[in-house]
């Protein structure tokens, strides 16, 4: 009996020999901290813990989680030993956890961390990482509502000559002398998409010229909200011009949700119809080229606007003026030159200057190794 | 009235949806989900809106008798087709799927495949040497496609490819980033106007 006991104790010491030795030099992990992740919904709280020594003999780390009344368990894949970070994204909201950083060995020892302070995920109302992003965008909003607000005064606005919006007019007293239509495409953006509503306004502009010359014009839509919305747009335009009965909905249809169908029945209109005077104005894609260069087959003054900055090319080679990228947004402050959209525009090139003098200032800083405008602008981002 | 509730409107959503961006709490992510789901409901609806007015436009066509009315037979013929064929059974189905795939697939191809033609035809053109910049413009393009191209490396071993990413990387980028700048200047200068109400050429007449 006291053989048996004796061996019980060897056996035990021996146990206690062979576990320090296993764990000796694997060090558990220290400052291990969990805090609710910021700036975000409060769905998740973030572990942080102290860079292990390059011979501490860690191969990974383990994360054990403890809810309230709920026992210990692991979570997540084993970390890679450089790891000093986890972000745990399956916690409950408003619950408290508490948590345990396990340092595993090769050879599968193991060291745990203190237990962390019980942390819990909360949700943020304003994300801090977009403060400069806030800022920068209030900054520009004001400079344009000011300068809008200011346009209403009756100063009077310089802006430059856009050769594409000066066609306008060419445009159409061509297609009424040669006796056609008027083609207006918008393209593929829904109702959604500023550069659609952009080519509305400039549509809004043609129907009145349109109206007054009797012209007819052919509108082919892939969108059937955006449909609608012209029909109103150009309806208006005719009344406005006192030419109700001129108006003709049938000229205005809707004519595929598929894009290259789109291309293909608008290129037929062009081939059949053969318009004088075609408007390629809103977002484009790969049928941009298909479009531009069937409408110069057929001998049409095509003016085209988009701010598809791919296609822009093919709009350049292919067509006879185009609107490029900010000139779209442009030809409505330039066609009606209504003040509070001339202040717009003035407005806009506020924010150009601001972002040129930021490049410069930013380029002549970096070159002396001062990175702070640098940092600022990838927070922007 | 009938252009003042569509402005406070759009005027109330445009201010949620930017204070949305800048909030991630659960509140705000869900009136952004909500908002969002909003305007996929309106899609079924635009849908049959889409069939009314293709069915209105291709019917008065044929019933006028105008020219090239023959063309509004196809469509329809199409649509009844795809119709019959996917209505009972659901776009799964191997008759349905059978038609997409040899029918629409096909001409979206060939529709898309004539691009390079279009290409071909734009770029004799626009790469004619009549002026300075269409010269500088010829270069340019001659140096990319033969640095696009085998050959060219085979030729100039590295120069060719090197002189084309350099052409892509410096001069191209620049320009597309200073053309993006104005348009996301344009867009942002845009959605104000439309936000504040000044621009209402969506609502359907004004300015």
């Amino acid at each position: 009996m006291l053989k048996t006991i004796q061996c019980l104790i060897i056996y035990l010491v021996l146990c206690l020999c062979v576990s320090t030795a296993f764990s000796q030099g694997l060090s558990a992990p220290s400052n291990v901290t969990a805090v609710d992740t910021p700036n975000d919904d409060g769905s998740s709280i973030t572990i942080t813990w102290d860079e292990a020594p390059a011979d501490s003999g860690i191969s990974g780390y383990q994360i054990l989680r403890q809810g309230v009344g709920s026992f210990v368990e692991e979570i997540g894949e084993l970390l890679p030993a450089g790891a000093t970070s986890y972000v745990d994204s399956t916690v409950e909201k408003g619950s408290d956890y508490t948590y345990i950083v396990r340092a595993v060995s090769e050879t599968e020892a193991t060291a745990d961390s203190e237990k962390t302070a019980p942390a819990k995920g909360t949700g943020e109302w304003f994300h801090t990482g977009k403060t400069a992003l806030l800022l920068v965008m209030l900054l520009f909003s004001g400079a344009i509502v000011w300068n809008i607000y200011d346009a209403r005064s009756g100063k009077e606005i310089f802006v430059r000559r856009i050769p594409g919006l000066e066609a306008v007019d060419e445009a159409i007293g061509r297609a009424t002398e040669m006796g056609r239509s008027i083609l207006y495409v918008l393209g593929l953006g829904s109702i959604g998409r500023v550069a659609t509503i952009a080519s509305m306004t400039i549509l809004g502009q043609v129907a009145r010229r349109t109206a007054d010359y009797e012209t007819p014009l052919r509108v082919p839509c892939i969108d059937p909200i955006v449909l609608n919305v012209v029909r109103e747009v150009v309806k208006t335009s005719y009344v406005d011009e006192g030419h109700p009965d001129a108006y003709n909905e049938e000229n205005i249809f809707y004519l595929t949700g598929s894009q290259f169908a789109y291309a293909a029945g608008v290129d037929g209109m062009m081939v059949r119809e053969k318009p004088a005077a075609i408007f390629l104005q809103g977002s484009f894609a790969a049928e941009s080229l298909i479009l531009a260069e069937t409408g110069n087959s057929i001998g049409a003054i095509q003016i085209a606007g988009t701010d598809s900055e791919h296609q822009l090319p093919f709009f350049i080679a292919a067509c006879d003026y185009t609107l490029i990228g900010e000139e779209l947004y442009a030809a409505t402050a330039y066609l009606s030159k209504d003040p509070m959209f001339l202040g717009s525009l003035k407005g806009q090139d506020w924010g150009k200057v601001l972002i040129l003098v930021m490049i410069v200032l930013g380029v002549a800083l970096e070159s002396f190794g001062v990175s702070w405008i640098t940092t600022l602008l990838q927070q922007v981002n | 009235m009938k252009q003042q509730i569509p402005l406070v409107l759009c005027f109330l959503f445009g201010i949620v949806m930017i204070l949305t961006e800048f909030s991630p709490h659960t509140a705000s992510q869900a009136t952004y989900k909500e908002i969002a789901n909003w305007g996929r409901v309106i899609s079924p609806f635009v849908f049959i809106l889409a069939v009314i007015t293709l069915i209105q436009t291709h019917w008065t066509r044929i019933r006028r008798r105008t020219e090239y009315w023959q063309y509004s037979l196809v469509v329809f013929f199409g649509m009844i087709v795809m119709v019959v064929a996917g209505l009972p059974y659901g776009p799964q189905h191997p008759m349905f799927e059978w038609l997409f795939n040899n029918v629409q697939v096909p001409m979206d191809a060939t529709m898309f495949s004539l691009l390079a033609f279009f290409i071909a035809s734009a770029a004799y053109r626009a790469f004619r040497a009549r002026t300075f910049e269409a010269t500088l413009l010829l270069v340019t393009a001659v140096i990319v496609m033969v640095g696009n191209v085998p050959v060219g490396d085979l030729l100039w071993p590295d120069a060719a490819s090197n002189a084309r990413q350099w052409i892509l990387d410096n001069p191209n980028l620049s320009a597309r980033r200073g053309i993006i700048l104005g348009v996301s200047l344009g867009a942002i200068s845009q959605s104000i106007r439309i936000i504040l109400g000044i621009e209402r050429s969506y609502l359907g007449g004004g300015d």
